[in-house]
């Protein structure tokens, strides 16, 4: 029962471990808590979440594994839904016992059985739990299963007003998946800080290698990870469209981390990088730069970082001729792909929502020649491309 | 032995279940929140409540994790044997012990605090992992080990400065300190000025979440922030209509000194004031 909590709490990616989970039934076993199921939510959730900023997913998980589960203020105790009954169910009742319960008649009567099974499971005084297959308590009663605190099924005349703390969704705004704004730049930046100087590679260790070699009398090579400002950056920021004030903070962003970069240098183009770009927004008619020349210019170690709502008509593209601005003789496609053969590391940030990407065909159409490198800008998705370009191609 | 808060101190009921599992499983429990949330008064009132001495571990960006266990001051013992001290000759006079030596040897079970973790080095905290596990550690000058009679509770608090590795973190139970709501820090206050008035407490709210909403702002009036200014507030007594009227001029909360501490809020609050004047003029 418990693991499929644990698993659902990995299909959400909490990264929960076995490590995690023991802890949690150790805990059970020690009474730390009461029967009620809130005080259940608060152990697991102290167990099983160490950042903030996935509470709100956990609470979204635990509202989905212990749906239907509601605390009565007045009395404290629990209801437990069918459906996780069922599963109990499973557990304390063979499988020849359930098929034949299930031939003779309806639902009812299997937890009529079940709950009889529990009451003498109580009144044995066995320890033999099997909710949690520890052979401890449950977390609804220190002495095994409590069936005057549980009720089984759902009783619409009962009175109460019925609480769950996990719908409340208090930690919303601490979910990194949250767009970013200027409420979490500070820790976007802090994350930026800190890809800067993990990207960086090993370099010999000339002094060490020297010493080490004379001290030991072979040669003795020394590695250490190069001093800060070792990634290179090319950002290209599409500019000009709905998504303007995005593009602006993200180039903030870069900005604000520009000195942790060995280089770092903007490009724009418009809706989908073509023949040319520019450096300046104000001279963007008058200076711009050939792509082919950035590619001759910039060695394949530079990181490409595309910022933009990839949202355009698909003629933008795939066709040449199909810019908005003016005539391209090679499709948009073509040059990101060429772009993105010379530089094997590149992502593309997307300012749109990720659950609204399925409704734009440019979107899909971009993502795929990403070959699906493309993130959210929010944190979550700041996190997953900084992994993605320094992840060893 | 459980933690139910403290005559001083207000803690809510997800605190309270983290707090009674890593006291009852004496595994390290890590505390993080917005500054000012009393994540370092936890463990004093930890103490307090079950009767436990404290020791306290403060973290500073050059702490090393040694520190935590022993220092041999190896200058004192050259300075010692040039000038033919006879202590010279016993290493472990010249071992310092650390925090958490001092937890791990503790005759009453104690409550070892440390704070402010993400201040260190990267490394600290993994530094520490093994010596957490198993509460104990060798001492490689004098050959002796070190090892908890008792395992003490752990508090860690953390400013969010730097990730924690997950290393670390498997081991640790976590709690996050939410932002007070109104009713948690009715009680709070009621904590620290049992004589306070109602209506004071009401409209000093009223005021205080306002302020943390507004935009902009570099830093945000904490709990503590709240408590300095509400003794300001009670010492000056200060006619309540001064709080309550909402009107241009007193945008810019009495006796602000106490709630804004940076230059640049205490700027946007005269600049907001000041728009906010011209703009009731004109209107
Ligand atoms: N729940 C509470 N009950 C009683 N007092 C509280 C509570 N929370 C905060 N306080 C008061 O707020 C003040 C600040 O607490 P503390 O110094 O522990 O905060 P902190 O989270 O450690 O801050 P920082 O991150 O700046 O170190 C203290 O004076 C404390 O008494
Ligand atoms: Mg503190």
């Amino acid at each position: 029962m418990f693991l499929n909590f644990l698993t659902e709490l990995r299909v959400a990616k909490i990264p929960a471990s076995l490590k995690e989970h023991l802890t949690l039934l150790e805990a059970l076993r020690a009474d730390v808590i009461d029967f009620r199921v809130e005080q259940f939510y608060y152990l697991s959730r102290s167990c099983y979440v160490k950042d903030e900023g996935l509470l709100d997913r956990f609470d979204q998980v635990f509202g989905k594994v212990f749906k239907g589960i509601e605390t009565i203020i007045d009395t404290g105790t629990a209801e437990i839904p069918e459906e996780w009954l069922r599963k109990v169910a499973e557990l304390h009742l063979t499988e020849a016992e359930m098929a034949d319960i299930q031939k003779l008649g309806s639902w009812d009567e299997i937890m009529a059985t079940l709950k009889q099974r529990l009451e003498e499971q109580k009144g044995r005084h066995e320890g033999g739990n099997k909710w949690i297959g520890t052979g401890g308590t449950s977390p609804f009663g220190a002495n095994g299963y409590n069936p005057e605190g549980v009720r089984i099924g759902q009783d619409a005349g009962r009175q109460g007003k019925a609480i769950k703390v996990w719908d409340k969704r208090e930690f919303r705004n601490l979910d990194a998946t949250v767009e970013l704004g200027t409420r979490n730049i500070k820790v976007a930046l802090r994350r930026l800080r800190r890809f800067a100087r993990d990207g960086a590679a090993d370099e010999l260790d000339m002094d060490a290698t020297v010493s080490g070699t004379a001290k030991k009398a072979y040669l003795d090579i020394v590695m250490r990870p190069e001093r800060h400002n070792a990634v290179k950056v090319l950002l290209f920021l599409d500019v000009g469209g709905s998504m303007d004030p995005f593009i602006k903070l993200c180039e903030e962003l870069f900005s604000a981390a520009r000195s942790e970069f060995k280089h770092l240098e903007f490009f724009y183009f418009h809706n989908c990088p073509y023949e040319a770009l520019w450096q300046d927004n104000r001279r963007r008619w008058t200076e711009r730069t050939p792509t082919m020349d950035l590619l001759h210019k910039y060695p394949h170690d530079y990181k490409l970082i595309f910022v933009g709502d990839a949202s355009m008509s698909p003629y933008e593209i795939n066709y040449p001729g199909g810019s908005v601005e003016h005539w391209n003789e090679e499709s948009g496609e073509t040059w990101l792909r060429r772009m993105l053969d010379v530089y094997p590391a590149a992502v593309w940030l997307n300012p749109i929502p990720e659950a609204s990407w399925g409704h734009g065909q440019s979107i899909q159409m971009m993502k795929t020649i990403m070959e699906d490198r493309m993130y959210p800008l929010t944190l979550g998705g700041l996190d997953g491309a900084m992994r993605e370009l320094t992840r060893a191609r | 032995m459980r933690f139910e808060g403290t005559a001083g101190y207000v803690a809510t009921d997800d605190l309270k279940v983290a707090v009674n599992a890593a006291a009852t499983l004496r595994r390290p429990l890590l505390i993080k929140g917005e500054p000012g949330t009393g994540k370092t008064v936890l463990a004093g009132e930890i103490a307090r409540s079950f009767g436990a001495p404290l020791i306290e571990w403060n973290v500073k960006s050059t702490t090393k994790a040694q520190q935590g266990l022993y220092e041999y001051d190896a200058v004192s013992r050259l300075r010692d044997g040039q000038l033919g001290d006879a202590r010279v000759r016993d290493i472990s006079n010249y071992i310092r012990r650390g925090k958490m030596w001092e937890a791990f040897t503790s005759p009453a079970l104690p409550v070892l605090l440390i704070d402010e973790i993400d201040k260190a080095d990267i490394e600290f905290p993994n530094d520490l992992l093994t010596e957490l596990d198993r509460m104990e550690f060798d001492v490689y000058e004098t050959g002796e080990r070190v090892i908890a009679a008792q395992r003490p509770i752990v508090i860690i608090t953390s400013n969010n400065e730097k990730d924690l590795p997950d290393a670390f973190l498997r081991r640790c139970f976590f709690h996050y300190i939410k932002f007070p709501d109104r009713s948690t820090m009715e009680a709070i206050v009621a904590v620290h000025f049992p004589d306070i008035t109602g209506q004071l407490v009401r409209e000093a709210l009223n005021i205080f979440y306002d302020i943390r909403e507004v935009p902009g702002m570099k830093k945000k009036p904490s709990t503590s922030e709240l408590l300095d200014w509400l003794k300001l507030l009670m010492h000056e007594d200060l006619p309540l209509d001064v709080l309550k009227s909402r009107d241009t001029k007193t945008l810019i909360p009495p006796l602000h000194g106490a709630l804004l501490k940076n230059e640049q809020d205490v700027m946007l609050f005269e600049k907001l004031a000041f728009m906010s004047r011209r703009g009731g003029g004109q209107g």
